[in-house]
């Protein structure tokens, strides 16, 4: 029999080569691959900040640098993450791909401000990356007034620029989600066959919209300080400078749902294909994601315990910060007993998901630690503070986004990657980054305060085991970076459905055609619909 | 990844949708509209038009919490200084913002109006008389308001090195003056904006786009208009009639 | 064919109400009684900002999503303003914490 040769199949990679094809695109698929290139630059611009405060931190005396570069390099090592890296990562790149595959549609609702979404990050980004090379910002990325709006030196204005441009970024994607999430859904896709990673996307949206406007305007206040000289946080005026916070606070704190809420969507789709099991609880999961969403916009005073705030209000933030934390635990049961008696493979994206549970689990209840008032009076500002936020967002956004990026890249490339090498590399961020951050809980308990480049020599076992880690955790992250790119090349060719799962995404070629769907599919049950397993009668 | 593959040939998984014959495909095959406006990942026209305006409707709702932010400043500082508040705002002329809520309530009218004629197929030139009569109301409102500003700085009311406060509360007066600023600056803004978006749409109207069938852009830059007007519904009161029966002989 | 198509007269009339609403927040500024003056503006402000809301905006005919979506703005706005001012007006009652 004669083998017909077929014509090389065309999809969204090789429909077109030119520089135009891409950066004039209206695909999401491309825009996403667009955001995995700047925000994979942003984030080794952070790693790069972040491995000279490790440097410095190694030995108590400060004397890598000056007290006043020290504090550039936290600050633009906390910029770069929080708004190029942890707010963009899932939704921007993993979320704009497969978003609209897994709801049957050809494209997102708006794909030409998808497009203009992400000229506006790379502009932002430009401006920031610019201010960082002209002399920095020394403020912490809190830029906390009346030191960011009148007594600091250093390019305030031009960083907040930066943010303030990214911040549009982030409500053009929320808001392309949102209806597409509501108008775009295939036929008979209802809201409850929708993939748990829609809805964590759809609960990240609503933060989008509805917080990160505060945080522009906060931006264009303290401008107005610093330039305009119209005092809305300056004492002398009768202005407070605590207002700013609460101005601040009422977006990063949503902020940090945003950095979650996407990666725990990841976690939800890589736990049920590799556990061979539906989602325990599919109900609670999707409702807990609105829930987050929700509650997290009534806890920002949490962050001013300290600065001034009535004790009663305090009081109600504590609280509802004690509740906020249920949803979230809710959903790592939820995972737990979906693992439970799943028949599990421990693929690279899977080892991801096993770190993120067992570390977000750390970080989220060392959270309640600091949510209590009496307790937080001691570790406010502590090392304390800053392994509780790392284990949260490094152990578990970071490794969702690694463990999403693995779990979809034979999606995205049509290639699959070195599974050897992507294991080891998970060992290495897993132990790396325990290394790291563990002691850092042990020194900020100890007393240790945050964002000073000189310690105590009592404390520099701590401190030399976290440099250490964190030489590892940097390894750990250029892996990837190698083998995943090697895998473009020379990586064996991806079939549709590599891992055995279950969506609509997976049913599609893999890289997929442009148009993504031949003919819009008819949905008839939701996803991960897996046989019924023998010894527990799941359906 | 050996895994994957043998994993996925022991676990053939229930299709999204069952295999189509021609007939059936057919059959479910989503009808497709041809007008030329149409993008192409929308169905139809009404889906376009409903996303579009489900799209504004989400952005507006970041413009609220957008001035919000400074809404609440004004509300925070308006309580802790009631008095020093009634006094700076007793200077702002209640007669110039009052034309100006007027003006602005016309312009909302006949911007109404537009939507109005593109959904009823009126003529081109309808459509563009209605949109252009918005954007004069719009231009007659930033012309007061330059008016307005250009006083101020006369009269050396402007927050910072140069500011002047004869009366009894210095430093709240300039806090009042910020917001002020601040506050009517952003709202100018986005009036600027405004008339960017009016002139585009009034070009589209002239080249004969819109007509029943498409008046999206027209819906949609009517969404935002009528924003900015809702907006200055609250900053006038807020702002000019505050100090309005403050004692006399300040 | 989609989107409701309002008469020429409610136009008109909701914007006679407009102008009526403007005239009335003006006089009552005019009139001393005192906390009571944010009361009726904020309401006549309010009830302006309705009328532009349901019938320029056409919330009145669109889907019950738009109500939701607009209000939702509003409502995490209050939130905004009351949870802050809360700090605010409840600062020192405890004694001997920050005034």
């Amino acid at each position: 029999m004669e083998m017909t040769l077929a014509a090389p199949r065309v999809d969204y990679l090789n429909v077109r080569h030119t520089v135009a094809s891409w950066l004039l695109t209206k695909d999401h698929k491309r825009i996403g691959i667009m955001y995995l290139v700047v925000v994979t630059i942003a984030f080794f611009v952070g790693g790069l900040f972040a491995s000279l405060i490790r440097l410095e931190l190694a030995t108590p005396a400060g004397d890598l640098v000056s007290s006043d570069t020290y504090n550039k390099l936290f600050t633009m090592h906390g910029v770069a993450m929080v708004f190029f890296v942890l707010i963009p990562a899932v939704p921007a790149i993993l979320g704009n791909f497969v978003l609209p595959l897994m709801l049957g549609a050809k494209d997102v609702a708006f794909p030409k401000i998808n497009l203009l979404s992400w000229y506006v990050f790379v502009i932002g980004f430009l401006f920031t990356l610019y201010a960082m090379i002209t002399g920095g910002v020394d403020t912490g990325w809190t830029f906390y007034t009346p030191y960011s709006s009148r007594a600091s030196s250093t390019n305030v204005m031009m960083t907040g620029i930066g943010v303030f441009i990214t911040g549009f970024s982030s409500i053009l994607t929320g808001l392309n989600f949102i209806v597409t999430i509501h108008r775009m859904r295939a036929p008979g896709m209802t809201w409850f066959r929708l993939p748990l990673f829609v809805w964590a996307h759809y609960a990240t949206s609503l933060i989008m919209i509805l917080g990160t406007p505060v945080i522009a305007i906060t931006v264009l206040l303290v401008a107005a300080e610093r330039v305009l000289h119209m005092g809305i946080f300056d004492p002398a005026l009768g202005g407070d400078p605590v207002l700013f916070q609460h101005l601040f606070w009422f977006y990063s704190h949503p902020a940090v749902y945003i950095m979650i809420l996407p990666a725990m969507g990841v976690i939800s789709e890589i736990v049920q294909t590799f556990s061979r099991k539906n989602i325990f609880g599919y109900s609670f999961i999707a409702f807990s994601s609105l829930a987050i969403a929700i509650i997290g916009f009534l806890v920002w005073g949490h962050h001013l315990f300290v600065a001034g705030q009535s004790v009663y209000a305090g009081l109600i933030f504590s609280f509802i910060s004690f509740l906020v934390a249920i949803p979230s635990a809710i959903k790592v049961f939820n995972w737990t007993a979906t693992i439970y008696k799943g028949s599990v493979a421990l693929d690279s994206p899977m080892l991801y998901a096993f770190g993120f549970i067992g570390l977000f689990t750390i970080g989220g209840l060392t959270g309640l630690f600091l949510s209590a008032m009496g307790l937080d009076i001691h570790m406010h500002d502590t090392y304390f503070v800053v392994a509780h936020f790392h284990y949260i967002m490094v152990g578990g956004a970071i490794m969702g986004y690694l463990g999403g990026l693995h779990y979809w890249w034979p999606k995205i490339t049509g290639r699959l990657y070195s599974e050897f090498w992507a294991r080891i590399a998970a060992g290495l961020v897993f132990v790396g980054f325990n290394l790291t951050f563990f002691p850092q809980f042990i020194a900020g308990y100890l007393g240790m305060p945050r964002r000073y480049h000189e310690y105590p020599p009592e404390l520099q076992v701590w401190n030399v085991m976290s440099s250490a880690g964190a030489s590892i955790l940097a390894v750990g992250y250029s892996l990837p970076l190698v083998y995943l790119v090697y895998s473009l090349f020379a990586g064996e060719r991806s079939p549709a459905d590599p891992w055995g799962s279950r969506g609509l995404e997976w049913e599609i070629p893999s890289p997929p055609p442009t148009a993504n769907f031949e003919v819009t599919p008819i949905v008839t049950h939701g996803t991960h619909q897996y046989a019924p397993s023998k010894e527990v009668g799941v359906v | 990844m050996s895994n994957g593959h043998t994993r996925a040939e022991h676990f053939p998984g229930p299709l999204h949708h069952p295999p189509l014959t021609s007939g059936e495909a057919r059959k479910h095959h989503v009808p497709h509209e041809h007008h030329p406006k149409l993008q192409h990942h929308f169905d139809s026209m009404d889906q376009q038009l409903e996303a579009s305006t489900l799209g504004m409707w989400v952005f507006l709702v970041t413009e609220i919490m957008f001035f919000g932010g400074l809404f609440m400043a004004y509300l925070l500082y308006r309580w802790a200084n009631p008095t020093a508040f009634q006094e700076a705002s007793a200077h702002l002329s209640k007669g110039w913002g009052a034309i100006n809520t007027v003006v602005l309530i016309v312009s909302s009218l006949t911007m109404a109006m537009a939507v109005r004629s593109a959904q009823t197929s009126a003529k081109p030139k309808t459509q563009v008389m209605w949109l252009v009569l918005t954007m004069v109301f719009g231009a007659a409102f930033l012309g007061v308001k330059y008016v307005e500003y250009g006083q101020k700085f006369h009269d050396n009311l402007v927050p910072g090195p140069h500011f002047v406060w004869t009366g009894q509360y210095p430093a709240g007066a300039e806090i009042f003056y910020s917001l002020y600023f601040c506050m009517t600056g952003l709202h100018a803004i986005h009036m600027i904006i405004g008339l960017g978006i009016m002139t585009v749409i009034a070009i589209m109207a002239w080249r004969g786009s819109f007509d029943a069938r498409y008046y999206t852009p027209v819906e949609v830059g009517g969404l935002y208009w009528h924003f900015v007007d809702i907006v200055w519904i609250f900053l006038f009161p807020l702002l000019y009639l505050i100090g309005a029966h403050y004692g006399a002989g300040h | 064919m989609s989107g409701h198509i309002a008469s020429t007269n409610l136009y008109y009339a909701v914007f006679t109400a407009l102008l009526v609403g403007t005239g009335l927040t003006y006089a009552a500024a005019l009139v001393d009684f005192g906390f009571f003056n944010n009361v009726v503006m904020l309401a006549i402000a309010f009830t302006k900002m309705m009328l532009v809301m349901l019938f320029f905006m056409g919330v009145r005919w669109n889907s019950r999503l738009t109500w939701v979506v607009a209000g939702s703005g509003f409502f995490f706005l209050l939130i905004m303003f009351a949870i802050t001012m809360s700090d605010y007006m409840t600062r020192g009652w405890v004694p001997g914490t920050l005034k």
